[in-house]
């Protein structure tokens, strides 16, 4: 077992060497040590709520302090964790290995990134600290902007600031795939990962600015009485929904296409065989980010938008449908006839793909018109994006993590361990949000204090599981911290995949590669054949 | 605690059974997609699993007709989930014309509505079973959504414009009402219920109310308090047009245009008369934003509206010819 002498974990020690690196690893663990923060303040917030569910009367908090508590828990888990989660920890670590490159294209912009995040972190956490705010993640006006005496201001310049540091990343990745790629990495043998974080780039350069412009609008409402949204100053309300909504719809996609690109990845390397299709997995990615785009609308089918407007935008969410299977069905086709180790990333992997399937074909249930007038604004609702973002983004996340954790650290973790901590993260997940489908169909509404008895067993099995899940999210923390500092040391290759990252040693020196890189196939390539190609 | 436990909503309108038809298929899609998929998975994983470290999978790359095969058989099931849900959306959204009309207006944090015979309430809603129901729904601060969900409805009630629901009641019955919309401390104290009646029961407890705080008659009163009446007379000599006989119709507009004189245009109209201005007349109408609330909003708008119905009254205030 070679152990490098120089990796970037050694080149260079105190804290200026970190707090003033260019090296897109380091900032990658810069990243990944603040979400890991925000993920468990966010959780907190979560476990909050939960707790006062347990019973139907509103009595372990008050109105006022369960409102913040999901409030806050929604903000940070969108913008200060699911938004960079994948592309800031993983992508930002990955992207440059697997095009071949030393560094990202802009290594200064990228810490800069990471010090506008911690900036944003910083306004969100005073929002919290300072009284927190109760507008809901979506910040609806004119609540938000007349009525809510709460620390609104502070949260939005939060999610304002959030969003350069995401439009950075997102212009960093776009750069690097198309300048930076070795000589003969050609665009259809990039990995699928570095696909899937393409669209997701796209989204975030084009589609932030809005969300920048309307958390604005908010602000000068509020603070100068411009009349945007509030009637009473001549607005109309509906106009937010419309510019949050563009944003953050193609915000869903932004977290689970790079959870998407994780799982292409680790279905590959676990069932050693190449990706089935590899040409639609790409493109759908493309897709899903395009389509994407056009169906915000479907958030206000009960909004008075007018019906045909519903109805287009009916049509174009089931039309973003259509990719999302076909990576379902194609990540399922590679493993057919493929040399399958159920190891935890591959355990999470295939978590991934049930939950996601669940999720996403619940989401066409949303887009159906006529049965969404029905569970909208309910705990249907609430559901499904936990399917798609807890079930999906973050089982992604975690599978990924745990793929590239030796990589990463130069170390392996526990294995068995790490196999107990996914099946643990799968049962409590289920467990958590599958009542929630049924109380929602009920007709239980979404951002309840207090609730009808009638709908209490199901909200006891949402918090019994989320207790469960919240100790299969502490059981990796665990042995992943155990094995830095006791954790064997890992090979270049520990798990027998293909890729470039699993050419250079673990930790990689600095620079990645000594020499650049000539490619000559596309990546897991593990039968002795042809070029992986078009199909 | 937990008896009596339901897994599925009651059927109380008859709207219920069609948005629970697309319900069930959907859900029968959802399963056999999901099974599908997870004993695919795990019969490959267990099948083909490695059994010597070196083990290595085939090279397959592709087939184009299974991709042609997965990308279209789930695009013909997404088509007619969209289809049938659009049907049973216009179904919801299109009321009949003799649908019963109920004002309601949303505040923090509860539900006033006015019957047009005079009735009034909180939280409540009395309707009778049979007969189709519409409810026209402003609000007066923030966003909130009037839901039924026994009734399979919902709509948001958002300030500054009137969202319209209906149903057909079924079954007799208290059912929930809940605010859908997060609208602040007590949202989730913003609930309440829908009480629906055999007709006979229904017009004993509609006749428990004073003709005099009807909508129309209320109205009519607060025309004549806001001195409406001193520039919106009954011929062509006031200095706002003439309001007999202009619901429902279209109003040209100066600088152009038309507008359907609605219940969106005479509220609009009140709370800022400078933004469509009738043909022929100065923009001199002061606003009376902040002046009224949004029920007596609904009240003016059910007076101007019922000086456009058969034997409608003679605007107040009009001089005798």
């Amino acid at each position: 077992m070679e152990t490098p002498t120089l990796t970037y974990l050694n080149d260079g020690h105190g804290l200026a060497s970190w707090l003033l690196t260019k090296d897109h690893k380091r900032i990658a663990i810069l990243y990944l040590v603040s979400i890991t923060a925000f993920f468990a303040v966010g959780g907190f917030f979560a476990l909050m709520v939960r707790l006062e569910l347990l019973t139907p009367a509103g009595d372990l908090l008050s109105s006022e302090t369960y409102n913040k508590m999901f409030t806050m828990h929604g903000v940070v888990m969108v913008f200060l964790f699911l938004v960079p989660s994948i592309p800031a920890t993983l992508g930002n670590f990955f992207i440059p290995i697997m095009v071949g490159a030393k560094d990202l294209a802009f290594p200064r912009i990228n810490l800069l990134s990471w010090y506008i995040y911690v900036l944003a972190g910083i306004f969100t956490l005073y929002s919290a600290l300072s009284g927190g705010v109760d507008t809901g993640w979506t910040f609806y006006t004119p609540y938000s902007t007349a009525a809510s005496n709460t620390h609104v201001m502070s949260a939005a310049l939060g999610v304002f600031i959030a969003g350069f540091s995401s439009i950075l990343t997102g212009l960093n990745f776009i750069v690097t795939i198309h300048r930076m790629r070795a000589h003969g990495m050609t665009w259809f043998r990039l990995p699928l990962f570095v696909w899937a974080h393409y669209a997701t780039s796209l989204i975030m350069i084009l589609g932030t600015p809005v969300i920048a412009i309307t958390v604005l609008l908010v602000a000068a409402e509020r603070a100068l009485h411009l009349g945007i949204f509030d009637p009473a100053l001549g607005g109309d309300p509906v106009l937010f929904q419309h510019l949050f909504w563009f944003y953050s719809h193609p915000a869903v996609y932004i977290m689970i296409l790079p959870a998407m690109g994780v799982v292409s990845e680790i279905v590959q390397a676990f069932a050693r065989k190449n990706i089935f299709g590899y040409s639609f997995i790409a493109f759908s990615s493309l897709a899903i980010a395009v389509i994407g785009f056009l169906v915000w609308g479907h958030h206000l089918f009960v909004s008075g938008q007018s019906v045909y407007a519903g109805l287009i935008f009916s049509f174009i969410s089931f039309l973003v449908a259509i990719p999302s299977a076909i990576k379902v069905f194609n990540w399922t086709a590679t493993i057919y006839k493929g040399a399958v180790s159920l190891d935890a990333p591959m355990l999470y992997a295939i978590g991934f793909i049930g939950l996601f399937t669940i999720g996403g074909m619940t989401g066409l249930f949303l887009a159906a018109i006529g049965l969404d007038i029905h569970v909208h604004d309910t705990y249907f609702v609430v559901a499904h994006f936990h399917y798609i973002m807890v079930g999906g983004a973050i089982m992604g996340y975690l599978g990924g993590l745990h793929y590239w954790w030796p990589k990463m650290t130069g170390r392996l973790y526990n294995e068995p361990w790490a196999r107990v901590g996914a099946i643990v993260v799968f049962v409590g997940f289920n467990l958590t949000f599958f009542p929630q489908f049924i109380a929602g169909y009920l007709g239980m509404p979404r951002r309840y204090h207090a609730y009808p008895p009638e709908y209490q067993v199901f909200n006891v099995f949402s918090s019994a599981g989320a207790s469960i899940l919240a100790v299969g999210y502490i059981v990796p923390l665990i042995y992943l911290t155990y094995s830095l500092f006791k954790g064997r040391r890992s090979p270049a290759d520990p798990w027998g995949a293909r890729g470039l990252e699993w050419e250079i040693p673990s930790p990689p020196p600095t620079a990645n590669f000594t020499v650049s890189p000539v490619v000559t196939h596309g990546t897991h390539q593990y039968a002795p054949s042809k070029e992986v190609g078009i199909v | 605690m937990f008896t009596n436990l339901p897994f599925f909503p009651q059927q109380a309108s008859v709207q219920a059974g069609q948005v629970d038809a697309i319900y069930f298929f959907m859900v029968a899609v959802t399963a056999f997609f999901s099974l599908l998929i997870a004993t695919l998975v795990v019969v490959f994983a267990v099948k083909y699993r490695r059994r010597h470290d070196d083990d290595i999978g085939v090279a397959i790359h592709g087939s184009l007709p299974l991709e042609l095969l997965w990308t279209f058989v789930p695009l013909v099931i997404a088509m007619v989930m969209f289809v049938w849900g659009a049907l049973v959306f216009f179904d919801l959204y299109r009321s009949p014309a003799n649908a019963m009309e109920i004002y309601v207006v949303g505040k923090q944090w509860m539900w006033k509505v006015q019957h047009m015979e005079g009735q009034r309430e909180i939280n409540q809603l009395h309707v009778p079973i049979g007969r189709p129901v519409k409810l026209i729904m402003g609000s007066e601060d923030v966003l909130h959504s009037y839901y039924i969900p026994a009734f399979r409805v919902k709509a948001d009630v958002v300030p500054g414009r009137y969202n319209t629901m209906w149903f057909t009641a079924k079954k007799p019955g208290e059912y929930h009402l809940f605010c859908a919309e997060y609208c602040g401390t007590k949202h989730s104290g913003m609930i309440g219920s829908v009480i629906a009646m055999e007709p006979p029961d229904f017009q004993a407890w509609l006749s428990g109310g004073r003709a005099e705080d009807s909508p129309v008659a209320a109205g009519a009163k607060l025309f004549q308090d806001l001195v409406c009446h001193t520039c919106h007379m009954g011929d062509t000599q006031g200095r706002g047009p003439v309001l007999t006989g202009v619901f429902g119709k279209p109003v040209q507009l100066q600088g152009g245009g038309t507008v359907i004189a609605d219940e969106a245009y005479i509220r609009e109209s009140i709370v800022n008369p400078q933004a469509k201005v009738v043909a022929g007349y100065q923009p001199i109408m002061p606003t009376f934003q902040g002046l009224v609330t949004e029920e007596q909003l609904l009240q003016l708008i059910a007076y101007v509206r019922s000086l456009s119905q058969p034997g409608a009254p003679v605007p107040a205030g009009t001089p005798k010819q």
